[in-house]
């Protein structure tokens, strides 16, 4: 009774937990995208020769200009939560619009070279690709699926930091509260972490 | 504030922090790029992985506040990684014994 009590006395909060929480949910993540790299290294392993050819494919300038890209919209989530926690709201909330103004920007570079691809017939099952050797079809196989279940991580954090910024301008996410913004950011860092291991992966085999 | 600094584990974190460490992984991106030009043999890759180590290790520690989180919490984090990387070493060496036989 007495705990009721004092349950009702003050609002129940664990933000060490709800961080843990999101590090769990990050440790699957990993396993995840961990399956895919094992994937990955046992093909490259396989067919040496037609990873290199078929890497040439990919535009390398696109690849760094969209790691440029997300390293610093992980700066700007970083510097979002530094904001909240000195009461500065609106330049919490400016920081993480530009998060997401470079996260648009990322996707739209995926979109022109995911487009570039398709218009030289490379995609899954098209006859230009399926007349290359297996090596090439398993690189293109990989580049999709990794890079697009990537870039579909990238959409869920575009939503996610628009939830943020709503929560941020009504004050749910606050000086003192703001463990919400933090796990959102975790999350962030972690498609980050993803794409720095993707990137000399794909576009970087020579 | 007493209360404040027992949820919140991590003391507010300067904003010239995390540009220098922006900084480190835009110069490490370069450094990656402009490595894998040079042919290192096998050791190309490598230093690939290397570098995108490098990178993680300052996202997770900086950027994901693992600095200031407690050790626990870090142990929990540790440990995790720990154990990804045993399963890639493992099915690694179990993948090139079977190639080799």
């Amino acid at each position: 009774m007495s705990s009721q009590e004092q349950a009702v006395a003050h609002v129940h909060r664990d933000d060490v937990g709800a961080r843990m929480g999101m590090w769990l949910f990050l440790f699957t993540e990993l396993i995840l995208f961990g399956g895919m790299f094992i994937l990955y290294s046992v093909y490259r392993y396989k067919f040496p020769a037609d990873f290199h050819i078929a890497a040439k494919e990919l535009n390398t300038i696109v690849g760094t200009l969209n790691t440029a890209i997300l390293l610093t919209s992980s700066l700007t989530m970083a510097l979002s939560i530094t904001a909240i926690q000195r009461k500065q709201k609106a330049l919490s909330i400016f920081f993480q619009f530009i998060t997401i103004v470079l996260a648009l920007g990322f996707m739209i570079n995926k979109y022109f070279e995911w487009s570039a691809k398709f218009h030289h017939g490379i995609y899954p099952g098209s006859e230009t690709l399926l007349s290359k050797p297996s090596g090439e079809i398993v690189f293109f196989g990989l580049y999709y699926v990794m890079t697009g279940l990537h870039g579909l991580h990238v959409i869920i954090g575009i939503v996610l930091i628009s939830v943020m910024m709503r929560f941020t301008s009504k004050e749910i996410v606050n000086n003192d509260s703001y463990v919400k913004l933090e796990s959102t950011g975790l999350y962030w860092h972690l498609v980050d972490i993803i794409w720095i291991f993707l990137f000399p992966l794909f576009y970087l085999i020579t | 504030m007493e209360h404040n600094q027992e949820l919140h584990s991590e003391h507010s974190h300067g904003y010239g922090v995390y540009i220098l460490v922006w900084l480190a992984l835009m110069a490490l991106t370069g450094i990656t790029v402009a490595v894998a030009g040079i042919n290192f043999g096998g050791l190309t890759i490598a230093t690939a992985l290397v570098i995108a180590a490098i990178k993680s290790f300052l996202v997770l520690k900086i950027f994901m506040h693992l600095r200031s989180e407690s050790k626990t919490f870090r142990a929990f984090v540790g440990v995790a990684i720990l154990f990804l990387l045993i399963s890639f070493i493992l099915l690694f060496s179990d993948y090139s014994f079977i190639v080799r036989n």
